[in-house]
């Protein structure tokens, strides 16, 4: 069957964060750029960051990029890669004062600088106490940053292709990508974009989880479509576990609110996390504040009727500031949990909100696969934000960091991009097979007659991982999950919906996605059942202490044969010595 | 719970119709997208748009016992039944709820929607005081739903002419923010017997507004500084 081509110097897929930066930086440098998206830019889920992007700008006390780097690689739990976050630490501030330069809507300090606010695992002199590090446009950062990205876009002429979806990548014999299979929402319409260069820019894939902060479209399309191609998924056991979803509906409360100075509570009124972590209380990183809010939670000093949730406390700050830096709390309480924050305390839960692994890429974008200790470049092929693992986030993410490496890494894989693709060289030919893969998947939903429904099977997907793969892993249920799991992944080869129509066939849109959900559940099940240690987020009821001696290493899942392979973790930075992994207190 | 809800596919529907539903929900289904995503649950041929849930993303405006608003924060016991539910008044409808909002952006687009100012950025952060900052507040949080624009008789009468309400405040947010070099511009841009001047101060947009912004305030102080350049 004959389909559209187009050919473009570079295909971005995704339109977060990280997609707007690199795009716009492709579209400034003059080149032939296609922004793919499911969602109108302004859509996607960087809309929802809320407490900050974090710089070492130094507007309020003493900061610099070597605590920040510090800071990075403690929370990583010591498995970060130390260039990598040199990297990222040391390009904070430009990325920012960048930023702001586009436009970027920023709180002030009263000399006019950038307002700046303190987060949980961000410190001053290697952990002494908080440093405020987290530049914030009031509590609704990402809205403020993904919209003046888009706008930036605009003013770039950069060309989007709005409600296409990505199917699948396209690869060579050689093993190069040359561009993807996408499919427009509207029409149904099937196209092949032939490009020099893939950046998959496709965020997290939180919605693995029944309890997640993580929007609808959050499905880890660009995780599917690169393990279907062959390519393995890093460190997927990886998931952090955010210390404040509302509790019943996930929705995201920031740790702004904790930098702010709010705390929590259990259900005795006690602010539990000074036992936990008695220098930084409630400001330490999250993985270390989710599981003590599990354990408050498991020993029975919850609040609620069945001791199910914890307390923010916040009221004491004062309807004045919560207005002014947290406005967007004040409304979600209102709406989600029915508590006026300004007078009671809002129900709190951890909650699944981001993915630290991701498809592997060095700190350039450019993507490879793991070659005993070495890194084979995946020609045409790069990778930022969300669905990346650089690693900079390693076992456990700090708060503010997220929209700090999808500026960073946005941009500097949009400037190798630039540096490795001849505009004037032709297109290579493509395989008379590039776009087989997605029309058998489609052929298939096309022409099921009967199966399961899509939304069965995916509940049982997000049930499964949120019993067997939560803050606390049990070994046993651990290979149980995995069984599932398996099982899951093969009910999804023969789901069935019953809307067959051409036109904005939402229906077909989940199934695609269930697609590249299941993948990475797969996964993250196969990878943390093999992990006999706890680091991170990663924490395992056998095996409650970090093992440097033997998992000081990243995993790499294979989707063929559910293969792991393991690479060490790189402990050199750029310049400066390596910080040796320590015991972890807050 | 009934709802009657707005169908129509060009694949196989003469035209449009209602269909109506009536599901059970769960304790834990609070907000009306929680029971569109139910019905599409049992019946997946209805198409409708969604994302954040939580009221930031501004995927899912539609038309609710008559009024604009955004499914996932719209409380299904404040609901009267049936509840319903039609797509965006005054856009082309690409099916069910779903509507071609193209009008809609190219009214934003046309305003320029991004900070002007060609003076070489400092090595840090161009300065603006707090006060200043403030006057940012009420415009830069729009989400770009669309449910001012389509409540509102100017738009839907010349949707190709005048800029609408969410285009509008977007021009007055980079009028209003001091780092912007390009007020004239943005002003001469509006001065036009439609784009700015077809707003008739009927205020449905501040009603549905579902962030509580208020674009015909944003639009009299625009009408404000036409006046004042013109004397």
């Amino acid at each position: 069957m004959a389909i559209a081509k187009r050919q473009f110097d570079a295909v971005v897929v995704g339109a977060g964060g990280s997609g707007l930066r690199a795009a716009l930086h492709l579209a400034e440098a003059n080149l032939k750029v296609a922004v793919l998206s499911k969602v109108f830019p302004t859509r996607s889920h960087t809309v929802a960051a809320q407490g900050g992007v974090a710089a070492s700008l130094g507007n309020d006390g003493d900061d610099n990029w070597h605590w920040h780097m510090f800071d990075t690689v403690k929370g990583s739990d010591y498995l970060g890669d130390q260039d990598a976050i040199e990297f990222m630490c040391r390009k904070a501030n430009e990325a920012v004062y960048e930023l702001e330069h586009f436009g970027m809507p920023f709180d002030r300090t009263p000399d006019g600088r950038i307002y700046q606010r303190p987060f949980g695992g961000q410190t001053r002199n290697y952990g002494e106490g908080p440093v405020k590090r987290s530049c914030a446009a009031a509590d609704r950062t990402g809205h403020a940053m993904l919209h003046t990205l888009y706008q930036r876009n605009v003013r770039a002429h950069t060309q989007f292709f709005v409600e296409w979806m990505a199917l699948d990548l396209i690869r060579n014999q050689a093993g190069d990508v040359l561009g993807v299979v996408a499919m427009e929402m509207e029409t149904g319409e099937v196209m092949t974009l032939q490009a020099k260069a893939t950046l998959l820019a496709t965020g997290g894939a939180g919605r693995i989880y029944s309890a997640s902060t993580n929007a609808f479209i959050n499905t880890g399309d660009g995780l599917g479509m690169a393990a279907r191609a062959g390519i393995p998924l890093e460190d997927m056991e990886f998931w952090q576990f955010h210390p404040t979803g509302v509790a019943g509906a996930g929705v995201l409360i920031t740790e702004g609110v904790r930098g702010e100075g709010g705390f929590l509570l259990n259900k005795n009124g006690e602010r539990f996390m000074e036992r936990y972590a008695p220098t930084v209380k409630d400001l330490a990183s999250r993985d270390v504040v989710s599981r003590a809010m599990a354990t408050e939670i498991k020993e029975g000093r919850g609040a609620g009727k069945d001791g199910e949730y914890i307390l923010l406390k916040l009221d004491h700050l004062g309807a004045e500031v919560i207005d002014k830096r947290l406005p967007g709390i004040r409304e979600i309480a209102m709406k989600f949990a029915n508590v006026d924050c300004t007078k009671d305390p809002i129900p709190v839960v951890p909650t699944c909100h981001y993915q630290m692994g991701g498809v592997p890429t060095n700190m350039h974008g450019q993507v490879y696969v793991p070659d005993g200790a070495n890194e084979k470049i995946v020609r045409g092929l790069y990778a930022a934000g969300e669905c990346s693992c650089v690693s900079v986030h390693g076992a456990n993410r700090l708060g503010t960091n997220s929209l700090l490496d999808l500026l960073v890494f946005g941009k500097s894989s949009a400037q190798q991009v630039i540096r490795d693709i001849e505009v004037d060289e032709a297109f290579p030919d493509l395989p008379a097979d590039a776009a087989d893969r997605s029309l058998a998947r489609l052929a298939r939903l096309d022409s099921a007659t009967s199966g399961e429904s899509v939304a069965e099977v995916g509940a049982e997907m997000r049930r499964t991982m949120q019993l067997h793969c939560g803050v606390f892993r049990f070994p046993d249920s651990l290979a149980d999950g995995v069984r599932k799991m398996l099982a899951v992944a093969e009910r999804v080869k023969h789901t069935f919906i019953k809307d067959k129509s051409k036109v904005f066939n939402t229906a077909r849109l989940e199934a695609l996605e269930l697609d590249n959900l299941v993948e990475t559940a797969v996964a993250t099940m196969i990878s943390a059942e093999a992990r006999t240690e706890s680091r991170g987020a990663h924490d395992r009821s056998d095996h409650h202490d970090r093992d440097d001696a033997n998992w000081m290493k990243h995993t790499f899942w294979f989707k063929d044969g559910n293969r792991l392979q393991y690479k060490p973790v790189k402990l050199k930075p750029l310049t400066v010595e390596s910080f040796q992994p320590k015991p972890r207190v807050y | 719970m009934k709802f009657s809800i707005y169908r129509y596919n060009p694949d196989v529907d003469a035209k449009p119709r209602m269909q109506d539903y009536d599901i059970a929900l769960e304790p834990t289904d609070r907000m009306l997208l929680d029971a569109l995503i139910r019905i599409k649950e049992q019946d997946d041929t209805l198409s409708l748009r969604r994302s954040c849930r939580e009221g930031v993303c501004g995927s899912d405006a539609m038309n609710i016992n008559g009024k604009n608003g955004l499914a996932c924060i719209s409380k299904l016991a404040d609901l009267k039944e049936p509840v319903v539910i039609r797509p965006l008044p005054g856009l082309p409808v690409i099916r069910d709820l779903i509507v071609d909002m193209s009008q809609f952006f190219k009214q934003y687009h046309s305003i320029k929607p991004y900070l002007q100012n060609d003076t070489p950025p400092p090595e840090k952060e161009r300065l603006q005081s707090p006060a200043d900052r403030d006057e940012l507040n009420g415009l830069y949080e729009c989400i770009l739903c669309a449910c001012c624009s389509t409540s509102c008789p100017s738009f839907w009468w010349n949707p190709d002419k005048f800029v609408g309400p969410a285009g509008l405040l977007q021009a007055y947010r980079f009028i209003a923010d001091t780092r912007d070099l390009a007020i004239n511009e943005r002003l001469d841009n509006l001065e036009d017997p439609y784009r700015l001047f077809r707003c008739h101060s009927i205020m449905n947009c501040v009603d549905v507004c579902p962030k509580g912004l208020n674009p015909t305030r944003a639009i009299g102080k625009i009408k404000d500084l036409m006046v004042k350049r013109a004397v």
